[in-house]
Order: C-alpha cells, then sequence, then structure tokens
C-alpha cells in the first residue's frame, strides 16, 4: 500500500491557488491578467468540488465543475470581447486609467 | 503513486500560479496559467475524475488559454506600470489574500479527521467508467440544464460577435 493523501491536502492546494488568485486579481494593472485571475479561482474552487466528488463518492460534483467549465468558457469569450471593445475606445489595458463607464 | 503525482503536480501548480502573480508581462502570465491548468489536470485525473482531466485539458488549457493569448497577441499588450492604484492595491492585496488561506486552512485542518484519505483513482475502478457514469445522469437527470447550456453558449457566441464588432 503507498502512502496516501489526504483530502485536506487537495482541499489546502486549492485554498493556496484561490487567494494566489484574490492576490493576483487586486494586485494587477493589466486588464487581462485580472481575467485571467479570475480563471485561476475558478480553477481552485473546481479543485474543491472534484476533491468532495472523490470524498463523498458521488458524481455530483463533477457534473458541477462541468457546467462550471461550460460558463467558464461562454464568460471568456464575452469578457474578452468586452476587453477588446474597451481598448478600441480607450487605447489602454490598464485598469487605472479605465475608470469612468463614459469618457 | 499517489503521494507522488500530488507533490510534483501540487508544487507545479503553485508554481505557476505564484508566476502569473509575479510576472510582468501578461504573456508569460497566460503561459504559467497554462501550466496550472495542465496540473490541475493531472490531480482531477489521480481523484478519478478522468473526463474532468481530459475537458480540462481540452476546453480550458486548449481553448480558453488560446483565446486568451490570442487577445493578448491582437492588442498588443506590453508590460504594466507601478502606479499610485497599484500601490494601494499591494497594501490591501497580500493581507486579504494571507487572510482568506488562513481562514481557509485553518477549515480544512481542524476537519482533517472526518476529511478522510485518498485512494487513487478513485471509487469506480474495475466497475463502470467515470464518463458513462457522467453522461448517464447527464442525458437523463439532468437533460434539461444541459440543453439550457447550449443555448447559453449561442448567446455569449453572439454576444461576443457584437460587442467585438467595429463600430459603423
Amino acid at each position: 500500500m503507498s502512502a496516501q493523501v489526504p483530502i485536506a491536502a487537495y482541499l489546502i492546494l486549492a485554498a493556496v491557488l484561490f487567494s494566489t488568485g484574490v492576490a493576483a486579481f487586486l494586485i494587477k494593472r493589466n486588464l487581462i491578467t485580472i481575467f485571467m485571475s479570475i480563471e485561476l479561482m475558478l480553477n481552485a474552487v473546481n479543485l474543491t468540488f472534484v476533491a468532495f466528488a472523490h470524498m463523498w463518492h458521488q458524481l455530483s460534483g463533477q457534473i458541477f465543475v462541468f457546467f462550471v467549465m461550460v460558463v467558464a468558457a461562454a464568460e471568456a469569450a464575452v469578457g474578452l470581447a468586452i476587453i477588446i471593445a474597451i481598448f478600441r475606445t480607450r487605447e489602454t489595458l490598464n485598469v487605472d486609467q479605465i475608470d469612468l463607464m463614459k469618457s | 503513486m499517489q503521494l507522488a503525482l500530488f507533490l510534483i503536480f501540487g508544487g507545479l501548480a503553485v508554481a505557476g500560479a505564484l508566476n502569473l502573480l509575479l510576472q510582468r508581462h501578461p504573456i508569460n502570465s497566460a503561459l504559467s496559467l497554462v501550466v496550472v491548468m495542465m496540473s490541475l489536470a493531472v490531480l482531477y485525473w489521480s481523484l478519478g475524475a478522468e473526463f474532468l482531466a481530459a475537458s480540462q485539458v481540452i476546453v480550458y488549457s486548449g481553448a480558453i488559454m488560446v483565446f486568451f493569448v490570442f487577445v493578448i497577441m491582437l492588442l498588443n499588450a506590453g508590460e504594466e506600470e507601478r502606479t499610485t492604484g497599484s500601490r494601494a492595491a499591494y497594501l490591501v492585496g497580500f493581507p486579504g489574500a494571507a487572510a482568506i488561506f488562513c481562514l481557509l486552512s485553518f477549515v480544512f485542518l481542524s476537519e482533517r479527521k472526518a476529511l478522510g484519505y485518498t485512494n487513487i483513482g478513485g471509487y469506480l475502478n474495475h466497475v463502470t467508467s467515470n464518463i458513462s457514469e457522467i453522461s448517464t445522469i447527464l442525458f437523463t437527470k439532468l437533460l434539461l440544464p444541459f440543453e439550457v447550456t447550449s443555448i447559453l453558449i449561442l448567446v455569449a457566441i453572439l454576444g461576443a460577435v457584437v460587442l467585438a464588432r467595429k463600430e459603423q
């Protein structure tokens, strides 16, 4: 029998990834990088879903991750289209200069 | 085997996430996010979610990240510069993220005994495959949400086309 990994280890790994995503979301000044840190947070939450699905021997968690992936794909498409539209009018990706709804 | 996979790919995921945080250029952040997603795919596989491991590689690191890299190249995004706003964000961001991490890991570690241990490949070994179980649920019990998802994607495609179109 090889060494077993506790479920808590997976959950703490997900917590590390999630808080790194939160830090990147708050610290980064580039619009695209901020959007990527949202994807990182989604991935961290997906890892907790899979770990809990493993723990409870049920597939509900995995199906939820499937739907999260679909929504993330739709969100990425719309979000990046918005970023392209913003860049076309403002000529910048720095969030400090994108602070007005209408300029 | 499980421990080795967890240590190697968990470490790789954390290293990629920190690299995303520390790099200044968005293309470097995007490529380190690809590393995070690929190592998460291996972790999914070790937890017995083969279908999700495959779709993580195909959907996330294949489709979504290629889309990100494509937009970064299209907009010719350069390195970000430090501003007064970023100094305030440093002051708030690191303690906030550390507080979230401490809270989460406190809860997980205090429930460590109740959470139990993993065994590689999950519980479905030699009985039935993960994909057939998921598809059975997806096409019987959850057929309506699954179909609504396709409408969501259709709306997202239309929205992306409308938003990114050049205005006349």
